[in-house]
């Protein structure tokens, strides 16, 4: 049990470019994380036009160019017609079953995930303002 | 003074719309206290239903919708207009089914038609089947003492028209108004060589309309509110003294005035845009003059779209937005400011539906 618990110590701390210790990191990590950041938004930017997420073939970067009207930073908010405070995600599944005539997405689906992302990035900047109009 | 449509005047239009009755315009026809003279008429302007194909003969019902509604409405102007002008992307992707039924919902109207090409009926075939089917891309003609143009404004250069692996995809690249991968419009050298040896026939006080899908001056080029040539067409129109320029493409009110020219966007029928300052990462060149319109409320279909008419008086217009889900606004010149105003929205604002 011993010998298995400090091999597994040894795996942990030997992964290529981290470096020995908790709160150093180098230029390389925050390039890598950038990418994975970036890729991340890329993925949003692809279901939020994509013709298919729907199924009329709109897509949400027809009416919200570069995801701009949606605010993700008032969420959680009141809306009015939702009858209560709502998260982001249940008004992007509103416009996912009105304007796209679609299924709506569950919370922890990965395109839900991915367009939170990307309109999430497009406000960057923007200071966080939740329960605003 | 100028009066307006009253909020219950276009409730009773609306339900003149169900009975099958009249939408009374006498209401709009305006009094600028000059005398009525050349150039006093009213057209209507439909523009931007972007009427989209699912597949065979199924279309997006939210688009068709808002072009019939204005087609129904239009048709119950009193007194009639004396022409309509459809002000560009009639369809979303440029396809003949798209235009084809675009001009079946449009065939109801009992007036004359004239066309504006937009990007979204161009970027498939470089505008064939419109030449073919419906209209010149660029034109003049002369009503009532008012010379009137129109011209293509939404083309780019060669090298981007050319370089796409189909035809489809170049229209999908520019159908996407946020694309990064798209390319500036313009009117172009040739059309501005017509566009010169045109005006050069006109005698300097003509008033003079343009028509145009995309703005003709510069507000936004990340989604095209824009156009590269904008200062080269204004200096050609720069010696009359009353011209009006009237653009689509925008999906949202806007106006500005440089020099002698007045300038008026028209409202989609098929979906409202953001204004520009909306987008956190870019600035924009929204005229200051333009008393931007609320945000939209998504629940109700047609917010913030709609159709207008237009009151030509003495040359100059006055721009009434027939708006379904929204109070109507009226934007016209005013011979005191000598520009566009707003006539009763310049004060008006409603917390929650601020853009920030
Ligand atoms: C027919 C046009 C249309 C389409 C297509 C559309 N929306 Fe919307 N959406 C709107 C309008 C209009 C609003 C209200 C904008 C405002 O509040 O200023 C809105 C609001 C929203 C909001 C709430 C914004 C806020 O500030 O509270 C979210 C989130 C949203 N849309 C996400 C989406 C997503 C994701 C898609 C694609 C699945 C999409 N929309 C497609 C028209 C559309
Ligand atoms: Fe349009
Ligand atoms: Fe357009």
């Amino acid at each position: 049990m011993r010998i298995f618990l400090a091999a597994a110590l040894v795996a942990l701390a030997a992964p290529a470019f981290t470096p020995a210790r908790a709160d150093e990191f180098t230029k390389a990590d925050l390039e890598l994380w950038r990418k994975e950041y970036m890729a991340a938004v890329d993925k949003g930017r692809g279901v939020f036009t994509d013709p298919k997420l729907g199924t009329n073939g709109v897509v949400c970067a027809q009416c919200h160019p570069n995801g701009s009207n949606i605010h993700p930073e008032t969420y959680p908010k009141f809306q009015k017609q939702m009858g209560g405070v709502v998260p982001l995600w249940v008004m992007i599944n509103w416009c996912i079953q009105n304007p796209l005539e679609g299924e709506k997405l569950a919370p922890d689906d990965p395109r839900m995930f991915a367009i939170q992302t990307y309109i999430t990035h497009e406000r960057r900047g923007v200071k966080l303002d939740p329960g605003k109009h | 003074m100028v009066k307006t449509l009253s909020r219950r005047a276009l409730v009773k239009g609306a339900s003149a719309l169900a009975a099958g009755g009249v939408l009374d315009m006498t209401l709009v026809k305006l009094a600028f206290g000059a005398p009525s003279g050349a150039g006093d008429f009213t057209f209507a302007y439909i523009s931007d239903s972007h009427i989209q194909q699912i597949e065979g003969g199924k279309f997006v019902r939210n688009w068709d919708r808002g072009l019939k509604r204005a087609v129904a409405e239009a048709n119950l102007l009193n007194p009639k207009p004396d022409f309509v002008m459809f002000g560009g992307d009639l369809a979303q992707l440029g396809k003949k089914e798209e235009l084809d039924h675009g001009l079946d919902l449009l065939s109801p109207l009992r007036y004359d038609v004239k066309y504006v090409l937009g990007e979204h009926d161009y970027y498939l075939d470089l505008g064939e089947y419109w030449a073919d089917k419906i209209s010149k891309h660029y034109y003049s003609w002369d009503h009532k003492g008012v010379h009137f143009i129109v011209l293509n404004s939404i083309i780019v250069d060669e090298a981007w028209t050319n370089k796409w692996a189909t035809p489809m995809e170049r229209m999908l690249v520019m159908a996407g108004l946020d694309d990064p991968r798209g390319s500036p419009f313009m009117v172009g050298e040739k059309q501005r060589q017509w566009l010169a040896a045109d005006l050069a026939k006109v005698p300097k006080s003509t008033p003079v309309v343009v028509f145009s899908h995309s703005p003709l001056q510069k507000i936004f080029k990340n989604w095209n509110f824009w156009t590269d040539d904008a200062e080269e067409v204004q200096a050609l129109l720069k010696p009359f003294s009353k011209v009006t320029v009237i653009y689509g493409h925008v999906h949202q009110i806007q106006y500005n005035q440089i020099g002698a020219i007045s300038f008026h966007s028209v409202m989609a029928t098929a979906w409202p845009w953001p204004y520009p300052e909306t987008y956190a990462q870019e600035g924009s060149l929204l005229p200051v003059m333009t008393v931007p319109m609320n945000r939209a409320d998504p629940f109700h279909e047609r917010d913030a779209t709609g159709w207008q008419f237009v009151d030509v008086h003495t040359g100059n217009v006055a721009l009434s937005y027939s708006l379904p889900d929204n109070s109507p606004r009226v934007v016209a010149y005013d011979e005191k400011l000598k520009r566009p105003r707003d006539l009763q929205y310049s004060e008006r604002t409603i917390p929650p539906h601020m853009h920030y």
